[in-house]
């Protein structure tokens, strides 16, 4: 059964402006799923729909094979949505924030008291319940969202850029909890700016840009369309002149740094004795950019070209 | 998920919830929401009642005093019912923290009902404040127990549905306070609280009868001194459609999503 399955969903804003050209879209139980795209691409939009924040123009959402029209209470009370945006009220404390929202979903008090404690637990504000969330930092919001959009355990759970301003040793966290929320089951959508951590976490993704879906596949998949990968090797002492090395791009960024492009058939080994024998030592190597990220930015290079009009 | 239960179980603990929340919310912020209109109400009976109102003598039969009292009680439980509901939905829409409620899985009907019941409370509380500070004042007794009851709830219920509308329009926060201050104010002022409309001339009296304020103010002073200028049944009829046309109104605009739902 798909956990997700958009069919030709439409939205016009008041004003004119077409969020949403009519994009299909399915995601499969148990999924984790990327949702990528540039700002202003329609991404919100469509897990606006989603989750009944923003009315759709035209289009269908089923949920779990329930219909978002026609069965509302079935699809809301299986989605747990963890906004981009904080949306809670200052003045409240984090356990009745997340207590509240377990009683909107029906969920007896003795019940949401327990998840609440087990939530806020695994993600670290146990400590912090009693304080009104505007006391918070930015780390703990975004943990209290993610407590908060649990806490009726949906089985689809949405991401709205969950890590945005969080520093990297917490969204590592995060990254964790989320792997283990998704291996026990709950599907994951999940939409970010970085790019690393849709590589890292999502099996499946689609790019979405201008309102339409102009990549559906495997992480894994999409990743193999890359032709080439660039690497910077930094140098353990300076080099004078170029080597030269076969079939591949090189370029010398500084005395101890170099930038080589090698194609998908080319391995590194080839580069490392190449400079070996040129006497060049490398103390160390890193991907010249994300790989995700290069092909995001060729993919939609690519398209921003073929819809530029002729001169 | 708790499959055990059903739906409506499920909708009866939302309203629950909701109903706690907002409760507590006025009650966490008392000095806010129930000292000021006691206060005010308790100004209103020592100028209007005990100072002025020696001169004026009675009215219909009534020290003046006990004649105001149930008009003042009525008017703190208009304003305070609507301006619970108005400024805590709004709140709610501006802070963003309405979508809680929007995405979750509470029907449209049990999110209006938690804020009404939010509102009744409040303006049964305050009511029942000024009841107490009034008599300091003067001797109540009740004509009808269950006609003062229930046109005090029914007009608690009336002007926070009123509230709510007005907190879906409200774009900010002068929104909140245009309707109160050019609508709800006059209006009552103008219903009967502190004079009979026999007083007035044919006219402003016939224009009087339009003002379905004064319908509340007379049913709720019938119940506590057995006087009213209008039929008591016309009363009930009026507050009743009034509340009806309010909730199906409410409910349109809830379910189209206007004000909440880009």
């Amino acid at each position: 059964m798909h956990a997700l399955s958009l069919r030709q969903l439409r939205k016009r804003y008041r004003g004119g402006v077409e969020a949403l050209k009519g994009i299909d879209l399915t995601v499969e139980q148990g999924d984790f799923f990327g949702l990528l795209g540039p700002n202003g691409a329609g991404k919100s939009t469509a897990i606006g729909i989603i989750s009944s924040l923003v009315r759709k123009t035209a289009g269908e959402v089923n949920v779990f094979g329930y219909d978002l029209d026609r069965q509302p209470w079935e699809v809301k009370s299986r989605i747990g949505l963890v906004p981009q945006e904080f949306n809670f009220n200052g003045f409240e404390t984090v356990e009745q924030i997340v207590v509240n929202q377990a009683g909107f979903y029906g969920i007896p008090r003795r019940v949401a008291l327990e998840r609440t404690e087990r939530y806020l637990r695994e993600l670290g504000l146990w400590d912090k319940r009693h304080a009104p969330s505007r006391t918070l930092s930015g780390g703990m919001k975004r943990r209290l969202m993610i407590a908060r959009a649990l806490v009726h355990e949906p089985p689809l759970l949405i991401l709205d850029e969950p890590t945005a301003g969080v520093d990297i040793e917490l969204r590592r966290s995060m990254w964790d909890f989320l792997r283990e929320i998704n291996r026990q089951g709950t599907t994951i959508i999940l939409t970010t700016h970085y790019l690393e951590e849709a590589e890292t976490l999502c099996r499946n993704l689609a790019i979405i840009d201008g309102g339409t879906i102009v990549e559906n596949t495997t992480v894994k998949g999409l990743l193999r369309k890359l032709s080439t990968h660039a690497f910077v090797l930094d140098l353990a002492g300076p080099v004078e002149q170029l080597p030269a090395l076969p079939a591949m791009r090189v370029e010398r960024l500084d005395d101890t740094t170099l930038e080589v492009e090698i194609s998908a058939e080319q391995n590194l080994t080839e580069v490392f004795v190449a400079l070996a024998q040129a006497g060049i030592r490398v103390a160390s190597m890193k991907n010249k950019a994300n790989r995700l990220e290069e092909m995001f930015v060729r993919m939609l290079e690519k398209k921003s070209s073929s819809e530029a009009p002729a001169r | 998920m708790t499959p055990t239960m059903n739906r409506t179980q499920r909708n009866l603990i939302a309203l629950g919830t909701l109903a706690r929340k907002e409760t507590q919310r006025f009650l966490r912020i008392w000095q806010q929401t129930l000292l000021p209109p006691v206060i005010t109400m308790t100004l209103y009976l020592i100028i209007f009642g005990s100072l002025i109102g020696s001169r004026i003598g009675p009215m219909e039969g009534y020290p003046y005093i006990q004649f105001i009292v149930p008009g003042i009680i009525m008017m703190a439980v208009i304003t305070n019912s609507y301006s619970n509901v108005v400024s805590s939905f709004f709140g709610a829409k501006f802070g963003r923290y309405v979508e809680e409620m929007l995405v979750s899985s509470m029907p449209n009907y049990v999110l209006l009902l938690g804020y009404v019941i939010g509102g009744v409370g409040r303006g049964l509380l305050v009511g029942l404040l000024v009841i107490g500070v009034s008599l300091f004042f003067t001797d109540l007794h009740l004509h009808s127990f269950w006609i003062t009851c229930s046109t005090i709830l029914l007009t608690s219920v009336l002007f926070s549905l009123g509230g709510f509308i007005n907190a879906i329009f409200a774009r900010k926060f002068d929104d909140i306070s245009i309707i109160p201050t050019f609508v709800l104010t006059p209006l009552t002022y103008l219903g009967g609280v502190f004079y009979s409309i026999d007083l007035l001339p044919s006219f402003w009296r016939q224009v009087s009868l339009t003002n379905p304020v004064l319908y509340m103010v007379n049913a709720f002073r019938y119940g506590i001194l057995g006087h009213s200028d209008i039929d008591i049944a016309t009363a009930y009829g009026i507050i009743l459609s009034v509340i009806a046309v309010l909730t199906a109104i409410a409910l349109v605009l809830l379910h189209k999503g206007v004000g909440l739902r880009s």
